[in-house]
C-alpha cells in the first residue's frame, strides 16, 4: 500500500482524519484553532505509524433512512435492556436459547460490520460468527419460546439489514436488497 | 437547574444503574458464557447511556458533555466487539449449554474444537483433529 498516488490515499484515508480530529477536538472539549491543528497532526501521526486496510465501496449516507434507522434502533436498544434485565431478574432463569444463521444481502465490509454491531445490540441476538465470503451471519438467541419465534428473530435481522442498507448503502446494494424481499413477510 | 430536569436526570441515572445492576445479575444468573454475553452488551449498554444522559443533564458545561458523548460511542462500539470474541472463544470452546438449545443451525465438525473443552492451560498446543475410530 506504498505505491499508490497521495491523492487516492487521501480520499480513502478522509473519512478517518475527520473522525480522529472530532475525537480530540471532543476529548479537549472547547474549539479553538489550536485544537483543530493539533488534532489533524495527531490524527496524519496515527495514521502513518498505524495504517489501517481502507474501506472501500462507494457508501453514501441517506439523511431520511438514517434518521428512521437510529429511531428504530433506539426504540430497539431501550427494549433489549428491558427484556434482557426482565430475563436476568425472574425467578426462573433463561430456559430457552438458540443458535441460528441467517444469510445477508449486503455485500460490503462497511455494511457487513454495521449490521453485525446493530444486531448485537438490538432485541435478543448475538453475532457468534459472519461468513463473509457467504455472507452468512451466526447468531445466538437469548430468550426464544419457540420455534415460530426464533424465525420471527432471524426476520428481524433482515430488517435491521435493510433500514442500514436503505441509510448507508450504495445504489447496487439497494437493487440487491429489493431484489429479495424475504424479510417482506409479516413481524407482527 | 430548574425542578423538571433535575427529576428528569435522576430518573435516567437511576434507571441507569439498576439496569447495570441487572447486567451484573446476569452475569451470575445466566447458565452458559453465550447468555451472559447477552447481559454484558445490552442492559450493560442501555445502563450506561443512561448514566450518560443523566450526567449530561446536570452536570455544567459543554466540556463534561462532549467526552460524556465520546464514552457512549464508544460503549456502543466496543461491547458487542468484546461479546462477539468471548462468544466465539467460548462456542469453541464448547462452553455452550446445549440442553438449553432449541435450535443449533451451526453445529458440525471444524467448528468446535473436537477435544479441548477449554479447561487446557493457556500455552496448549493447538487443537489436532480428533482420532479417527478405528
Amino acid at each position: 500500500m506504498s505505491v499508490e498516488p497521495a491523492a487516492t490515499r487521501l480520499r480513502h484515508q478522509g473519512p478517518l482524519v475527520v473522525w480522529l480530529v472530532l475525537v480530540w477536538m471532543l476529548l479537549w472539549g472547547t474549539w479553538s484553532w489550536a485544537n483543530l491543528l493539533s488534532g489533524l497532526l495527531v490524527a496524519l501521526a496515527v495514521l502513518t505509524l498505524l495504517p489501517l486496510p481502507h474501506v472501500v465501496g462507494g457508501t453514501r449516507v441517506r439523511p431520511v433512512p438514517l434518521l428512521a434507522f437510529l429511531g428504530h434502533f433506539v426504540l430497539d436498544l431501550f427494549s433489549s435492556g428491558a427484556e434482557v434485565a426482565w430475563q436476568a431478574l425472574r425467578p426462573g432463569g433463561v430456559r430457552r436459547t438458540a443458535i441460528v444463521r441467517v444469510r445477508l444481502r449486503a455485500d460490503s465490509d462497511l455494511l457487513l460490520t454495521m449490521v453485525a454491531e446493530a444486531t448485537s445490540l438490538v432485541p435478543g441476538s448475538l453475532v457468534l460468527d459472519l461468513d463473509r465470503e457467504q455472507r452468512v451471519m451466526t447468531l445466538h438467541l437469548l430468550p426464544v419460546r419457540d420455534l415460530e419465534d426464533v424465525e420471527r428473530k432471524k426476520a428481524h435481522v433482515l430488517v435491521v439489514e435493510r433500514r442500514l442498507v436503505r441509510a448507508f448503502g450504495s445504489t447496487a446494494d439497494v437493487a440487491a436488497l429489493e431484489a429479495d424481499r424475504r424479510d417482506e413477510v409479516p413481524t407482527s | 437547574m430548574t425542578g423538571s430536569s433535575d427529576v428528569v436526570a435522576f430518573a435516567c441515572l437511576l434507571a441507569g444503574a439498576a439496569l447495570c445492576l441487572t447486567a451484573g445479575l446476569g452475569l451470575v444468573r445466566f447458565p452458559d458464557v453465550l447468555s451472559r454475553m447477552h447481559a454484558g452488551t445490552k442492559p450493560q449498554v442501555l445502563g450506561v447511556l443512561l448514566v450518560m444522559v443523566g450526567g449530561a443533564i446536570r452536570l455544567d458545561g459543554w466540556t463534561n458533555v462532549w467526552m460524556l458523548l465520546l464514552v457512549a460511542a464508544f460503549q456502543l462500539l466496543t461491547a458487542p466487539v468484546s461479546a462477539h470474541l468471548i462468544s466465539r472463544v467460548a462456542y469453541r470452546r464448547r462452553h455452550v449449554r446445549r440442553d438449553l438449545l432449541l435450535v443449533d443451525e451451526y453445529g458440525g465438525p471444524g467448528r468446535q474444537d473436537a477435544r479441548y473443552h477449554g479447561d487446557e492451560p493457556g500455552d496448549a498446543p493447538p487443537e489436532q483433529p480428533a482420532p479417527q475410530p478405528s
